[in-house]
């Protein structure tokens, strides 16, 4: 809530050319063929971050533990969120087939990026600028 | 011990010291968390010299407390209690947001905050991070100003704690605003940009504490829960009841300013000098209009009864707004005559960007207005400004002097009690008979003439531990579901008593059993836990002090305007009975077991174990 009512679900978008995998130095990091999710080999991670880094949208994050990296597993096809926000009436979430986006990695913002974005087109540039600073 | 994350965090200001308080499983069966919890330290801390401590002194103990529901329940809320300024005695206030989430993932139950920084401060948390830190840079900011800073700030700072984490989602805050550093007893805490945690008015306990704002940010889970299926499933099936209330969910209760409130012929118009108008372009599909979301909930909630407005263009371009719900637009518009959604929404945010309580700072600018039309308050009195009903300038110029406390604001800040006592004084007149309050603490905006709001009986302010909070109300225990200790309860395990319309009562005590794994009945409950917090909070709102103190019986009343009859509307000629509000009065008397006069009974207090309070009672011979 950088700005009030704008909460915006921060999720990965699996890049067409997937810089989290080519940063990671340890090899943990592969593409599931199937659902095209990015896979974290628990055991191979060392938690240094670098994958965060590449990432354009910085979605990746350490587990609060501190030793490795969660990136989401798309659930094997069928992602949770999706189901619960739709069970919940919500309808902000829906899974959208690989083949139907143009290029997933433009759309790949940080949040802040992301809230400006939205927050201008609901509460117009001036306000936006007001509450974000 | 399961839904607890088992330690509670005190922090004493004076001397920069934070240390891990922890309280044995009885007293948490006992007392479970949130308001039942605070009567509990509150009365250990300060109950033998409760009529001597200054609620806005550095002797007072600010608590932001969590429960055990908390982050479970869906429909989440954190506590804040202590010495209230405006009733003298203890009241539990609570504000939605992910604040109690959030200090329970850092793995804190709640905040015991003692004594008093030197200069201003903030308080910073980051699971077992604790800092008290300097807030020369906000002080004295508004809200939106404030958030920027501390957001900004805290996410930065969390980075530096955790440089590999990722990106941080911003923590929670809970804050005051100018009115709150100013010390006026009609000052919120505040968290977002209008949930506030408005009775009892601990805004300017904060601000006598020089505390800023707190920020808390938890990366661990919840604490773990007994019964996580039997937990799920509970939440599941509220979550269903709250999708189906299709009114709350579409329009909150911001549906209230014509839809609910003028047709229930309950909510105050001009300093309730009447309780119904005919304003239709004050109805909720005027407000819809300015609704830029109209699904908003905080964390976990289903029912989203929250509404983002936003003003754009205009005098009154730029105004954001959580809502305005019912009681903003009740207290800040039909109260003052202002019948215009704009208008009401342009002065809901500035009442928010000030930090005050709508509903506090509301009644006091009503009443204040009362005074001017009846020609005992002059535009002398208000330092030149124009307080005729509906202008918005003249009331905006006046909320900024009640919280900044300049001028007549500063005998007005004191809340609509004390000011009329002061302005009595001053002007040689009673003015009490236009103040509508209980025990210091200006009513919510439901009246009970017409007995058509959901508060219906006579009793409903008069008899509340809390007051005139409208949302723990007396009635008679026959009727539990919706009587004051099952307030305590929704209080006390800290969840949304919105999102829990739905459920029975027997299924919110399966969900606290769920949550902790210990058993609770309603009789337990009823016949016992929830009487003895009740006791609690009767004792120190009796004992009240040191500048106010309520006589028993005798102050256990409505405000003089509720015994006139509604002077219009469908209802018109409807009031109170005297004789049987009294009966009503006896009999919840008998029913809790108080004396005649109201005074908790030896009897009573023995068999819940509460000899301390019968000691104290006896002292100051409340009981003879």
């Amino acid at each position: 809530m950088l700005v009030p009512g704008i909460e915006i679900p921060h999720l990965c978008l699996q890049c067409e050319d997937y810089p989290c995998v080519g940063a990671c130095p340890v090899e943990a990091l592969s593409i599931n063929g199937k659902t095209g999710a990015v896979k974290v080999n628990a055991t191979r991670c060392t938690a240094c971050g670098l994958c965060v880094k590449a990432c354009p949208g910085n979605v990746p994050h350490l587990h609060p533990r501190g030793d490795r990296v969660v990136i989401c597993d798309l659930c094997d096809g069928k992602p949770e969120c999706v189901k619960t926000c739709k069970e919940g009436h919500w309808e902000a979430l829906t899974s959208i087939p690989r083949a139907e986006v143009a290029s997933r990695r433009a759309l790949a913002k940080t949040p802040f990026a992301l809230t400006r974005e939205i927050a201008i087109q609901i509460l117009g540039e001036e306000t936006t600028r007001e509450a974000l600073g | 011990m399961r839904g607890y994350a088992g330690k509670f965090l005190e922090i004493d200001l004076t001397d920069g010291d934070a240390k891990v308080t922890r309280f044995p499983d009885e007293v948490l069966r006992d007392y479970i968390g949130g308001r039942g919890l605070a009567a509990k330290i509150l009365w250990d801390r300060l109950g033998r010299k409760w009529e001597a401590v200054d609620p806005l002194g550095p002797e007072n103990v600010l608590l932001v407390l969590t429960g055990p529901m908390t982050g479970y329940f869906p429909g989440t809320k954190v506590c804040v209690s202590g010495k209230s300024p405006q009733s003298n005695g203890m009241m539990g206030s609570t504000v939605a947001g992910e604040f109690g989430v959030d200090l329970k993932c850092a793995g804190h139950d709640g905040l015991i905050i003692t004594g008093r920084a030197e200069k201003p401060c903030y308080v910073f948390i980051c699971d077992d991070q604790v800092e008290i830190r300097d807030a020369s840079p906000i002080w004295g900011k508004r809200a939106r100003e404030t958030l920027r800073f501390l957001v900004k700030r805290s996410v930065e700072d969390i980075k530096n704690l955790r440089p590999l984490y990722g990106e941080v989602k911003e923590p929670s805050i809970l804050y005051i605003g100018p009115a709150g550093e100013n010390r006026t007893r009609v000052a919120a805490v505040v968290s977002k940009y209008a949930h506030a945690a408005g009775y009892g008015g601990y805004g300017g306990v904060m601000g006598s504490k020089n505390l800023k704002a707190i920020v808390a940010k938890g990366f661990g889970p919840l604490p773990d829960a007994r019964d996580v299926k039997g937990v799920l499933k509970l939440a599941q099936g509220f979550a269903k009841d709250a999708f189906e209330s299709e009114h709350f969910r579409r329009w909150g209760t911001g549906g209230g300013g014509y839809s609910f409130g003028a047709e229930s012929s309950s909510e105050p118009v001009r300093n309730w000098q009447r309780e119904w108008h005919n304003m239709k372009g004050y109805k909720r599909e005027e407000f819809d209009k300015h609704w830029v979301k109209k699904n908003w909930g905080d964390f976990g909630c289903p029912m989203t009864c929250l509404k983002l407005s936003v003003l754009r263009g205009g005098r009154y371009g730029g105004a954001i707004c959580d809502n305005p719900d019912y009681e903003l637009q009740a207290y800040l518009g039909a109260n003052l005559g202002i019948f215009t959604p704009e208008q009401n929404i342009y002065i809901s945010y500035l009442n928010n960007e000030l930090g005050l309580c709508a509903i506090q700072g509301g009644a006091v600018l009503g009443f204040a207005a009362e005074l001017y039309q009846r020609g005992i308050l002059t535009k002398k009195d208000l330092g030149g400004i124009d307080l005729k009903w509906a202008n918005v300038e003249g009331f905006i110029a006046l909320m900024e002097e009640v919280a900044l406390r300049r001028g007549i604001g500063d005998i007005l800040a004191e809340g609509v009690y004390r000011a009329a006592l002061e302005l009595g004084k001053m002007k040689g007149l009673d003015l009490l008979k236009y103040a509508v309050q209980e025990k210091g603490v200006a009513i919510g905006a439901h009246g009970v003439r017409s007995g058509k709001d959901f508060l219906t009986e006579a009793i409903s302010y008069a008899c509340s531990v809390q007051a005139g909070d409208h949302t723990s109300s007396a009635s008679l225990p026959r009727k539990h579901e919706h009587g004051e200790l099952s307030s305590i309860m929704s209080d006390s395990a800290v969840y949304c008593f919105f999102a829990s319309f739905g459920p029975s009562d027997r299924e919110i005590f399966d969900f606290y059993s769920a949550v902790t794994g210990w058993r609770l009945t309603r009789r337990e409950w009823y016949g016992e836990k929830a009487l003895r917090i009740l006791h609690l909070q009767r004792a120190m709102l009796l004992l009240g002090g040191p500048d106010a103190r309520w006589r028993p019986k005798l102050d256990d009343d409505n405000p003089p305007r509720f015994w006139e009859p509604l002077p219009s509307g469908p209802y018109k000629g409807r009031t109170l009975k005297r004789k049987a509000f009294e009966k009503a009065r006896r009999q919840y008397y008998r029913a809790v077991g108080w004396d005649e006069d109201g005074v908790p009974e030896q009897g009573t207090l023995r068999e819940l174990g509460l000899t301390g309070v019968e000691a104290k009672l006896r002292e100051v011979e409340l009981l003879k």
